[in-house]
C-alpha cells in the first residue's frame, strides 16, 4: 500500500497542515511499527528468496553452500532441464493446475456471486437458513470433504477425471459469504428498481448493472479462490491416478517422495516449486489493482 | 437463480457427506481370512484385457511398455501416485473400499500384512507359474510374498535393500583404525573416532526402518502370526539387546543424533562428521545426493557381525507387486507381475530407470549391478549386498499396523534421544501400544 502516497481528500491534507494539539505519532511509534512490518516482510519473503537460491544452484552446491546466497547460478539449465524431464511432464502439470485454479475460480465467483447477490437482495423463504447454512460450509474444512467426495465420486465412476477436482473445487461458501455482505451495501436497491424501470430482467439487472458495482468483492472471491485450488493437494491425491490430470502441487510432491531413486529429483522439485509460485504472484500483482481499487470506493462513501 | 440453487445443493450435500462416510465405514471391521478370491479359480480371461497397475517407481511406465508391446492382448496402463506411506497406500484402502481399486498395485514388504488383514490381497498363490517362480526368490523375500501361509502367494517381491556398511576409507585410513567387522569392535571404533573429533555414525531416531534392520539382522521378530492370532515382539530378546547397544552408544556421545534425510544429516555425511552408514543398498544413491563432496573416499562392507565370523545381514525397504482383491483378470495380474520381476529385461530397465535393486537371485547377477562404481571409488559394491542377501534371515514377519508402530516408535526414541528414558523403555512402551492398536481393531492377539 505504501508504494502510492495516495492524494488525500481535503479533510485529512488541511489537518496535516495545522497540524493541532490532536494525538500526534511519535518517531518511536512510527519506526516500532516500521520494525515489525519490516520483520514480517523478511519472514515472508525469505523463505521465497531460498527458493529462489537453491533453484538456481547445481545438486552439488545444494548442500555444500550457503543456502541464502548464490553460487554458480545456472537457473537457466535448472529450468530446461526440469522443464523436458519425464517427457515435459511439468509444462503439462502447471497447465492442468491453470485450468483448475483459474476455470475454478472464475465459476466459483461466478455461482458466489450470483448466490450472495441474491441472498442480499431478494426476499423468499427460508433465506436466512439458506445462508446459515453455507456459512456452515465455510467451517468444515476440505480436507474433511475430499474422502466423502471420492466416495461419492466413485460411485458414478468419475474419480480419476478431470471433473473430479474441478467439479468439488466450483464451491466457495466464503464466496458466497462474501458477496452477500458486499452486495448488500454495495448495490442500492433504488439502482435496481431504476434498471426494472427502464425494462432490465433480473439477469439482465445482476449482469449489466450489479457486477460492476461487485466487481472489488469478485476479485476477493477470485483471488482467495483461485489460491485455494492451486494450493488444494489433498482432493487430487486421493481423486487422480493418472499422472497426466495431476496439478502441479501433486506432481511435485509425487517427485519429492522417490528423490532417493532419482537424485536429480531433488533440484527439480526445488525449480519446480519455484516455477510454480509464479502464477500466484503473477495474478495477485495483475489483480490487486481492482482490489485495492475497491476497498478506497467503500472507504469513500 | 437456477444456478445459485445447484450451488447451495451442491454445498449442502457437501456438508451431509460426512454423515455418508461414517455409514460407509460400518461394513469396514471384516478383515480376517474371508474372500480373498478363491486360490484355485486362477483362469485366463476371454478376449483381450487391459490392466491397472499404480506405482510410484520413476519411469516404471518405460518399463511397462516393454510388455505391453509384447502382449497386445494384455495391456496394462500405469497409474501413479506418491510413495506408498506419503498416500498411496491410503489411496489402495480408498479405493479397496470403494471398489475401485486397480488390479496391481506397489506395497511395499511392511505393508503387505495390513492390506492382507483387510482383505485387500488376491491369493495368486493357484495361478500358473506364481509357486513354481518361488526358487528364483531369494529366500526371505518370497517367504514376505506368502506371508507364512501354506499354499498362497499375495504378491511377487520386487526389491529387496539388503543391508551393509558403507564408510568412509580415507578416514579411518588416515587414522589407523580398523574398519570394524563385528558389533563389539564397532563400538571400539566409535571410541577412537570420537577421539578424532567425529562421530562414527547417526543414530536416526525417526528411521525406525533402520533400526528393525538392524534387529532383523540379530534374527529377531517384532511380530509373528500362527494363523490364528499375531504375536507381538517388540520387546523381544534381541529387539532389547540391539536397543541396549545403541543406548550405551547414545550415551557415551560416540553416535550423532541428527534426524534422518535432513539437510544438517547430509552435510554430515558431506564434511566427514560422520564416517560410516549401517544402510541398504539403495543408500548408496543417498550418500551420492547427499554427500557430493566426498566422491570416492566411500567404500562398502558387509555389517558388523554379533558373533564373529557370521555372516548375517538386516534388510530395509524392499516392495512387491501385488494383485487387489476385486480384479477381473488375476491370471493376467498374475503373469504381468512375474514378467515384470522376474525377467532380464524388465529387471535391466528397472535397474537402469529406478536403481531397483532385484529381489530375485539371478536379477542381482545382472550385468549392470557387475560393474564398479566411481563414487566408491571403483569398488563393485553390489557384490557385497549380493553377498548379503542370503544372510538376512527369513524368520522376520511385519505387524498389520506398522504405521502405527512407526509413529509410536519415533516418538518414544525421539524421548529417549531427549534423555526421556531409554530406548529399551520405548520398546516396552511401543509394545503395549501396539497389541491395544490390534485389538482396538478386533485383530486376535495370543497373549
Amino acid at each position: 500500500m505504501s508504494t502510492r502516497p495516495a492524494p488525500r481528500p481535503s479533510r485529512a491534507a488541511a489537518t496535516a497542515a495545522s497540524r493541532p494539539a490532536g494525538p500526534r505519532e511519535s518517531v518511536l511509534s512510527r519506526s516500532g511499527a516500521m520494525l515489525v512490518m519490516g520483520l514480517a516482510t523478511l519472514y515472508f519473503l525469505t523463505p521465497i528468496w531460498w527458493l529462489l537460491v537453491a533453484s538456481t544452484k547445481s545438486r552439488g552446491d545444494l548442500t555444500s553452500t550457503s543456502p541464502l546466497w548464490f553460487s554458480d547460478v545456472r537457473l537457466g539449465e535448472n529450468l530446461a532441464a526440469v522443464f523436458s524431464y519425464d517427457g515435459g511432464v511439468l509444462p503439462r502439470w502447471l497447465l492442468n493446475s491453470v485450468l483448475y485454479a483459474g476455470g475454478g475460480a472464475l465459476v466459483a465467483t461466478l455461482l458466489a456471486g450470483m448466490c450472495g447477490y441474491a441472498i442480499a437482495k431478494y426476499r423468499f423463504p427460508g433465506r436466512d437458513l439458506f445462508f446459515n447454512v453455507v456459512l456452515g460450509g465455510v467451517l468444515v474444512p476440505a480436507t474433511a470433504l475430499a474422502l466423502p467426495l471420492f466416495l461419492i465420486f466413485s460411485q458414478v465412476g468419475a474419480t480419476n477425471t478431470f471433473w473430479a477436482v474441478f467439479l468439488p473445487s466450483v464451491v466457495s461458501p466464503f464466496g458466497v459469504y462474501l458477496a452477500r455482505i458486499y452486495a448488500a451495501s454495495a448495490v442500492p436497491l433504488e439502482l435496481m428498481e431504476a434498471a426494472r424501470l427502464d425494462g432490465a430482467g433480473e439477469v439482465r439487472t445482476f449482469f449489466t448493472v450489479s457486477v460492476r458495482l461487485m466487481v472489488p468483492a469478485l476479485v476477493t472471491v477470485f483471488l482467495f479462490q483461485f489460491v485455494t485450488i492451486w494450493n488444494n493437494f489433498f482432493l487430487p491425491l486421493i481423486m487422480l491416478r493418472d499422472e497426466a490430470l495431476f496439478p502441479v502441487t501433486l506432481g511435485l510432491y509425487n517427485w519429492n517422495t522417490v528423490v532417493n531413486q532419482v537424485p536429480e529429483l531433488r533440484l527439480y522439485v526445488l525449480t519446480g516449486a519455484f516455477v510454480s509460485i509464479v502464477p500466484l504472484i503473477a495474478v495477485f500483482l495483475l489483480l490487486q489493482r481492482f482490489w485495492r481499487g475497491g476497498l478506497g470506493t467503500g472507504a469513500v462513501k | 437463480m437456477r444456478i445459485t440453487r445447484r450451488a447451495v445443493s451442491v454445498a449442502s450435500l457437501a456438508l451431509l457427506s460426512p454423515l455418508a462416510l461414517a455409514a460407509c465405514s460400518g461394513d469396514a471391521d471384516g478383515g480376517g481370512a474371508a474372500g480373498g478370491g478363491d486360490a484355485a479359480a486362477c483362469e485366463p480371461s476371454d478376449g483381450e484385457v487391459t490392466l491397472q497397475f499404480t506405482s510410484w517407481v520413476p519411469g516404471i511406465e518405460d518399463v511397462v511398455a516393454i510388455w505391453n508391446e509384447q502382449n497386445p492382448d494384455v495391456q496394462v496402463e500405469v497409474q501413479t501416485g506418491p510413495n506408498g506411506n506419503s498416500g498411496t497406500y491410503q489411496n489402495f484402502f480408498n479405493q479397496l473400499e470403494a471398489g475401485n481399486a486397480p488390479d496391481l498395485g506397489q506395497i511395499e514388504f511392511d505393508a503387505l500384512p495390513n492390506f492382507r488383514v483387510q482383505d485387500g490381497l488376491q491369493d495368486i498363490g493357484a495361478c500358473e507359474g506364481v509357486q513354481e517362480a518361488a526358487d528364483q526368490f531369494v529366500d526371505w523375500t518370497w517367504s514376505q510374498a506368502t506371508l507364512g501361509e501354506e499354499g498362497s502367494v499375495y504378491a511377487i517381491p520386487q526389491d529387496s535393500g539388503p543391508m551393509a556398511m558403507f564408510y568412509r576409507e580415507d578416514l579411518f585410513t588416515e587414522a589407523g583404525i580398523e574398519i570394524p567387522t563385528t558389533w563389539e569392535e564397532f563400538a571400539t571404533a566409535a571410541e577412537q573416532v570420537r577421539e578424532q573429533g567425529g562421530y562414527i555414525t547417526n543414530f536416526s531416531v525417526a528411521d525406525i526402518n533402520q533400526f528393525a534392520g538392524l534387529v532383523w539382522q540379530a534374527d529377531g521378530s517384532w511380530f509373528a502370526n500362527d494363523g490364528d492370532a499375531w504375536e507381538v515382539g517388540l520387546d523381544s530378546a534381541e529387539s532389547v539387546e540391539v536397543a541396549d547397544y545403541w543406548q550405551d552408544l547414545i550415551e557415551r556421545d560416540l553416535v550423532s543424533t541428527l534426524p534422518g534425510w535432513t539437510s544438517e544429516w547430509d552435510n554430515a555425511y558431506n564434511t566427514g562428521q560422520a564416517w560410516t552408514w549401517v544402510s541398504a543398498v539403495w543408500g548408496a544413491n543417498s550418500i551420492m545426493t547427499g554427500a557430493p563432496d566426498t566422491a570416492g573416499s566411500w567404500r562398502v562392507a558387509p555389517m558388523p557381525q554379533w558373533e564373529a565370523g557370521g555372516g548375517a545381514a538386516g534388510n530395509w525397504g524392499g516392495s512387491t507387486t501385488a494383485v487387489f482383491n476385486g480384479t477381473e483378470h488375476p491370471y493376467e495380474a498374475a503373469q504381468f507381475a512375474l514378467w515384470l520381476n522376474t525377467s532380464d529385461e524388465a529387471l535391466d530397465a528397472l535397474i537402469e530407470a529406478a536403481n531397483l535393486y532385484p529381489a530375485t537371485i539371478e536379477g542381482q547377477q545382472r550385468p549392470a549391478l557387475a560393474e564398479g562404481v566411481e563414487f566408491y571409488g571403483g569398488q563393485e559394491i553390489y557384490e557385497v549386498f549380493g553377498e548379503a542377501g542370503p544372510g538376512v534371515p527369513a524368520g522376520w514377519t511385519w505387524g498389520p499396523t506398522m504405521t502405527q508402530v512407526y509413529n509410536d516408535l519415533s516418538d518414544g526414541f525421539s524421548g529417549a534421544i531427549s534423555g526421556d528414558g531409554s530406548l529399551g523403555d520405548a520398546l516396552g512402551d511401543a509394545q503395549e501400544s501396539t497389541v491395544a492398536a490390534l485389538e482396538s481393531q478386533s485383530i486376535p492377539v495370543a497373549e
